[in-house]
């Protein structure tokens, strides 16, 4: 069966006064129907530049998509001209971002906002389209959608805009909501009913959500399969618990590593992770973490790990490490929960 | 204890006849060598109180000492001057709280410089120990903040704050911007800092599972009032007030099973106005559990087992 979403080698360029920053560097993984696929990494690793060169919302120039392909229920949608771009981005593809303040129009009305979706991709008329945002914002649990309907982003709390986000990027019933840091911006207790609402709508609508985030107790909450990415490049893929329970990667286990859990022991000392990520005006040639990675080898240095299968072959978990190989020395010590790795 | 406060207040006038209650009525002690940490949603007050306890703020009303010495409700500059040797605050944007005209030098060296009693050169001496202690290299002191990261920013802020050799010191959520990787270099300096000086700390911050690792105590937060006061684990695994029980249930754990296994129920809508509010509980209106009484009256600090808690469930 194929893939609803197949990602394949997308590499995604920046021309700066710098010189060519290679943000996204030979990036594949795909999303299945009713699944939610979680990108993790830190700052500037290139997860957001993914889905925004998916949707076409990278602005080119200085962007460039350098190669690579990305095929949505088989069809092509990477550098397709304009008019079709737009005949699919909203309707087979939703997004929602990480401030809802900045993304809708504070000169509109949140119904308005809605409607306009509607009017532009299914062509019906501005009543018929407002009363369908008003159901939309009964749908995502706005009370008194009615009023809340004429009133402007500015007149919404932080949460209620990114329910009436949610809303509008639902109008046209995407197969695929992509959510980019959904609910950094919100406090625990509002980003537990974004995430909550996330999930009864998957199940409701029957879609696939890619979720990028920077906080694995998000992905433990949400994820079904987790893609980890690091200085441009997919480190590690895998089903959630293969991420949490067999990291594979060094970069994984040290995110792990790195927050406070609350099972277990309280006095074990976080383990920060050295050193800062490689410049990406100049890739190293070979591994990315290589100069933080505590296990680092000297093949690391020089060649670049591909993608190799972790564990049994039957698995989709795989990771961009030396240590995967088969003539890799014991990786036994890479990753075991509560234990510090050397160095 | 290092410092103490009762009925703590801090009002903001907004618009004509409207008062903003920021904070309303906090009393809270801190014991010598702890970290407290605050935590709180957007908009409890946490950072206006520790603007007020530090005198960054004049506060509306209430009292607050430093090692058993009353503070005044507004420093003046010589209380600043004289304060600011003991208390220091390090802050959460690491971006907007380092004057981007300044070196290194300057920035973390001012402190001294404005207390007149060291020479140039000693300030730089301290400048450049203070730089190699909080893991940056003393050959940084003469670039500008522009010139580093964000966790890079914030551990010059820890090192400005703490060249004065301060005994307390405000921590306004300092992890909040930076990456997962470099919040744990952050705690652990703090960590280090504390044990090795003595230090005590106000750890303000939302993430309640770093706060529960960091912190010996825990006060929570809600609309200007504090609900609940107890040891760190005390509180995150046996919260007494509704609202701390449903704030660390809504609180996601990195561990995919323990997040499969949760009886999963939001707490419903939203933190309501701090302006103009009247009697009673200030979390009634989300409440799972408040009655009339709730709405009416306001509760008193109850001791229930360890913990100091705010509700009349407990009357």
């Amino acid at each position: 069966m194929s893939h609803l979403l197949e990602v394949n080698d997308l590499a995604v360029e920046f021309a700066t006064y710098g010189g060519n920053v290679k943000a996204v560097r030979s990036v594949s993984f795909h999303v299945d129907e009713g699944e939610t696929l979680a990108i993790v990494g830190e700052s500037g690793c290139g997860k957001s530049v993914t889905v925004q060169s998916l949707m076409g919302i990278i602005p080119m120039p200085p962007g460039k998509i350098t190669g690579g392909s990305a095929r949505l229920k088989d069809k092509e949608i990477l550098g397709l001209p304009p008019r079709e771009a737009n005949r699919f981005r909203g309707v087979e593809i939703g997004m929602i971002f990480q401030d809802p303040m900045t993304s809708l129009n504070p000169t509109m009305t949140i119904g308005d906002q809605i409607a306009e979706t509607l009017r532009v991709h299914r062509g019906i008329s501005r009543q018929t389209a407002f009363k369908r945002a008003i159901e939309l914002l009964e749908k995502t649990r706005i009370p008194e959608a009615q009023k809340r309907a004429r009133q402007y982003p500015f007149e919404f709390s932080g949460g209620m805009l990114q329910r009436a986000m949610i809303a509008q990027s639902l109008a046209c019933n995407p197969s695929i909501l992509i959510a980019d840091e959904p609910t950094t911006a919100l406090d625990v207790t509002i980003q537990a009913q974004i995430l909550e609402l996330m999930m009864e709508l998957q199940r409701t609508e029957n879609m696939s959500i890619i979720l990028i985030t920077h906080d694995l107790a998000i992905v433990a909450r949400m994820a079904t399969r987790v893609a980890v990415m690091y200085a441009g490049q997919i480190v590690e893929t895998g089903t959630v618990d293969e991420i949490f329970y067999q990291s594979a990667h060094p970069y994984t286990a040290g995110l792990r590593q790195a927050m406070p859990s609350n099972v277990g022991d309280k006095n074990k000392q976080l383990t920060p992770i050295l050193g800062s990520p490689p410049d990406l005006f100049d890739p190293p040639k070979g591994c990315g973490y290589c100069a933080r990675c505590p296990q680092a080898m000297n093949v690391c240095l020089s060649r670049l790990p591909p993608a190799m299968a972790v564990g049994d072959n039957d698995s989709e978990h795989t990771a961009r490490c030396w240590l995967q190989h088969p003539d890799a020395p014991d990786t036994q010590a890479v990753y075991q929960p509560g234990k510090q790795h050397a160095g | 204890m290092l410092v103490k406060t009762r009925d703590l207040a801090k009002h903001f006038q907004v618009g004509v006849g409207q008062t903003l209650h920021a904070v309303d009525g906090i009393s809270l002690e801190i014991n010598e060598n702890e970290i407290l940490g605050l935590v709180g949603e957007s908009g409890s007050g946490k950072s206006t109180f520790g603007k007020a306890l530090t005198g960054l703020l004049p506060r509306t009303s209430g009292e607050a000492w430093f090692r058993g010495e009353p503070l005044p409700a507004k420093f003046s500059a010589q209380d600043h001057l004289k304060y600011s040797k003991e208390m220091q605050m390090i802050f959460q944007d690491p971006y907007s709280s380092l004057n981007p005209r300044m070196t290194i030098l300057d920035v973390i060296g001012e402190g001294l410089f404005v207390q007149g009693q060291h020479t140039r050169p000693q300030i730089r001496d301290q400048v450049a120990y203070w730089l190699e202690r909080v893991g940056l290299s003393a050959d940084h002191m003469s670039r500008y903040p522009h010139e580093f990261s964000g966790g890079q920013r914030q551990r010059i802020g820890i090192a400005r704050a703490m060249i004065i050799e301060p005994r307390f010191v405000v921590c306004d959520e300092p992890i909040s911007a930076l990456d997962v990787s470099v919040q744990a270099q952050v705690i652990n300096l703090l960590n280090d800092l504390k044990q090795s000086l003595g230090l005590t700390l106000l750890f303000i911050a939302h993430d309640l599972s770093m706060v529960r690792y960091v912190s010996d105590r825990m006060a929570v937060m809600y609309l200007g009032r504090l609900v609940e006061t107890g040891t760190a684990d005390e509180v995150f695994f046996n919260p007494k007030h509704p609202y701390t029980q449903l704030l660390i249930e809504a609180n996601p754990e990195p561990d995919p099973q323990i997040e499969r296994d949760r009886a999963f129920v939001p707490i419903r809508g939203e933190i309501t106005s701090p302006i103009n509010v009247g009697e009673g509980c200030r979390f009634a209106d989300r409440c799972p559990v408040a009655t009339s009484r709730c709405r009416s009256e306001t509760p008193r600090d109850i001791l229930v087992d360890e913990q100091i808690v705010a509700c009349h469930n407990y009357d």
